[in-house]
């Protein structure tokens, strides 16, 4: 038996920001989630089962936070579980509930992710101390900038393609209004004037930490033909993971990646992504992950990534949009990351995407990745419904 | 097989929690002496009140003040209490269903004895002698013969100068013990070694060895001593101290970077002094750096030797 298509027929996105000190975890996620069943014209008693995400619970230090949102997120008396890998969770969480509804377990599930990082310091709980090791690492941008350089090295990239990223995403940010920073002065020149992090990053080229929950709501065939507003349509999901390190691990473009990637175009019987993609929202936390995914996704043959972020392809109106909404370098409730990359490949062929939509988006791709660049989470979405 | 190492690991952060209206308005009232709970959609009221209800997952604000007195649904002795408990002396956990309230709320029953507790008995609240808008500012519980007084009075939940976020600190007391490998290669390195391990099946050499090739799933055991210099293969170089990590005592600009060692087949990380931060290079050669007592080198610096091609190292680039 075929599994059951699955369609996106809600959205929900708090307005990130820094520090949302109005309100409970609870009350966080539950902004959400109303707006998603909003979006969906439905309501708590439509929903069969709630799938939740965060990243790890040192970031907010509530041990098992799903227990005490059953009650927020409607799902007493229903199924509810959580997933968890890492910073790509919000991705892998959304595939779990989409394939709850592929395999006819439910028909109509909420899906939602949240990190609400001003409740802790990311960077404590990604720097715990180890016994008997030196303590030499300092967060996410401390562990990633040496694979950064090693991608300069490898692709001979000049060394100003991770400040368009910024720039370009920065802007688009402005579009969004529910992305977490809107620099409205924002130039080229500021961000490659802003200091240097972790040398080759600087920090106009990192995520801000932001509180925010992104929900969507998965359903069948059913639940699609009643959605008020059009659907968007999973062609292809998949996730792959590979250890932290090993020998041979490539940093830079990690198989797990490129195998991920590979998976969900069979899926979705794209045989050329650059072409029959029309828009992508990839886990961009420092700007040179942008050419660097360029490549693992097949967009670009290896090394040559950065030229199509150079040559302003990857821009709004470019040939193939990256990051539309902002992209995490824009807003980075870290559990929801990878659901909002997820959620706006989803309003971008809904046509609800706004400011930011790319005109007559057909078909998007939504990406998340996290641990040590070894947990990837993808799905495309289309338009249409999937013809097989 | 020489013992394995062992050391604590405390994990410890005070975080934040934001309050949202309903705690906010719980935790107030508190430190006012006043207890609220919440009325759901059927009529039942929740103390300690939450913010949705778990029948129909509404939304619920209405509050009511129930009493400070109430009885004993459940409870279990702790004879032995420990830091950070409500009462440093024996007591017993009791639920109290507050009179008013149809739930119970978790805490301590300040009496000499298990003897002493029983379910249904009467109890009211300690006031803690200082508020400030906590659990805490219930002191604990005690016995109390008194009529069960069901008036609920309906409350608006504002206070003065509302309390709007806490402060949770939180502690976990682990023993870190690395493992039959890593100690090996901890107490090589105590003696300025590095020893690293060849899984079986593909020859690969880890350094740090983990007892297991991640790749191939087998146990490692053949030890081989590699280095002591090696090729830096990338690096970075740390420009801000990092708030509330050890490593925050590093003086900044440093460079960290992951070092080849001659013989491992993938990069450990380490950092470079000894050379001028912004002279660091890909391909530099260096050799480890020891403190007197130290378990592992202080950092690496360079060797003097010619730059590594980069087609030597580039696999693990």
């Amino acid at each position: 038996m075929a599994k059951e298509p699955v369609a996106v027929v809600g959205v929900g996105q708090t307005k990130h920001v820094a520090s949302r000190k109005d309100v409970s975890i609870a009350g966080l996620v539950r902004e959400a989630a109303q707006r998603a069943l909003g979006d969906a014209e439905l309501t708590w008693a439509d929903i069969d089962a709630v799938v939740i995400g965060k990243a790890p619970d040192f970031f907010e230090g509530v041990m098992m936070p799903e227990l005490y949102l059953a009650d927020a997120l409607g799902a007493v008396g229903k199924p509810m579980l959580r997933v968890h890998t890492a910073g790509s969770v919000g991705g892998s969480t959304a595939l779990v509930a989409a394939n709850l509804v592929a395999a006819r377990v439910h028909g109509t599930v909420l899906t939602l992710a949240f990190e609400k990082q001003s409740e802790s310091n990311a960077m404590w709980g990604l720097s715990l101390p180890v016994p008997f090791q030196q303590p030499l690492l300092a967060g996410a941008g401390g562990f990633f900038a040496p694979h950064v350089r090693a991608y300069m090295r490898r692709t001979g990239a000049p060394d100003t393609v991770g400040s368009v990223v910024a720039y370009k995403d920065r802007r688009n940010a402005l579009k969004n209004p529910y992305a977490h920073l809107h620099e409205q002065d924002i130039t080229l020149e500021k961000v490659q004037a802003s200091p240097m992090l972790w040398d080759p990053i600087r920090y106009s080229e990192t995520c801000p930490s932001s509180d925010g929950a992104c929900a969507m709501i998965l359903t069948d065939r059913a639940g699609a033909a009643r959605s008020p507003r059009p659907p968007a349509w999973m062609h292809g999901g998949a996730m792959r993971s590979e250890p932290t390190m090993f020998a041979g691990k490539d940093f830079v473009s990690p198989q797990a990646g490129k195998d991920c990637a590979a998976d969900v175009y069979r899926q979705a019987g794209i045989t050329d992504p650059r072409r029959e993609i029309d828009a992508v929202e990839m886990y961009v936390p420092f700007s040179w992950y942008e050419p660097m995914w360029l490549e693992n996704l097949g967009f670009a043959a290896e090394g040559e990534g950065w030229k199509l972020t150079e040559s302003g392809v990857t821009e709004l109106d470019g040939d193939l949009p990256v990051n539309m909404s902002g992209g995490v370098l824009s807003t980075n409730p870290i559990g929801a990351s990878g659901m909002i990359r997820f959620a706006e490949a989803a309003l971008q062929v809904r046509g609800q995407a706004g400011e930011h939509q790319v005109d007559g988006a057909r078909k998007a791709l939504g990406h998340a990745y996290g641990g040590g660049a070894q947990f990837f989470a993808m799905w495309l979405v289309g338009a249409e419904p999937p013809s097989s | 097989m020489p013992e394995v190492l062992k050391a604590p690991l405390i994990v410890e952060f005070p975080f934040t929690r934001s309050l949202g209206p309903v705690q906010s308005a719980f935790l107030t009232g508190l430190r006012e002496r006043t207890v609220l709970g919440v009325k759901t959609g059927d009529g039942k009221v929740l103390v300690p009140p939450v913010e949705y209800d778990p029948v129909t997952a509404e939304e619920i604000r209405d509050l009511v003040e129930v009493g400070a007195t109430g009885t004993v649904t459940t409870w279990a002795w702790n004879h032995e209490p420990r830091p950070g408990q409500p009462l440093d002396t024996p007591f017993a956990w009791v639920l109290v269903t507050l009179d008013g309230a149809d739930t119970a709320l978790l805490h301590a029953l300040d009496v000499d004895g298990p003897e002493a507790v029983h379910t249904g008995m009467r109890v009211r609240i300690r006031w803690a002698a200082e508020r400030v808008g906590a659990i805490t500012d219930i002191a604990c519980f005690e016995p109390h013969e008194s009529a069960e007084e069901a008036q609920l009075k309906p409350y608006d939940g504002e206070f003065e100068d509302a309390v709007t976020g806490i402060v949770a600190p939180a502690r976990l007391d682990y023993t870190y013990a690395p493992g039959r490998a890593q100690t090996g290669y901890i107490n090589a390195l105590a003696e300025q070694r590095a020893v690293g391990e060849r899984c079986p099946s593909c020859r690969k050499v880890y350094v740090p060895p983990r007892g297991a090739c991640p790749t191939c799933g087998v146990a490692t055991d053949e030890q081989v001593e590699v280095g002591p210099a090696g090729t830096v293969t990338t690096y970075c170089i740390v420009n801000i101290k990092a708030k509330n990590t050890e490593n925050a005592a590093i003086e900044v600009p440093y460079v960290y970077a992951h070092i080849a060692l001659d013989g491992a087949d993938l990069a450990l990380h380490g950092r470079i002094a000894g050379i001028p931060y912004d002279q660091v290079r890909m391909g530099l050669r260096v050799e480890p750096v020891w403190r007197e007592g130290g378990r592992y080198p202080d950092h690496y610096r360079p060797t003097g030797e010619p730059d590594a091609d980069y087609e030597t190292y580039k696999e693990m680039v």
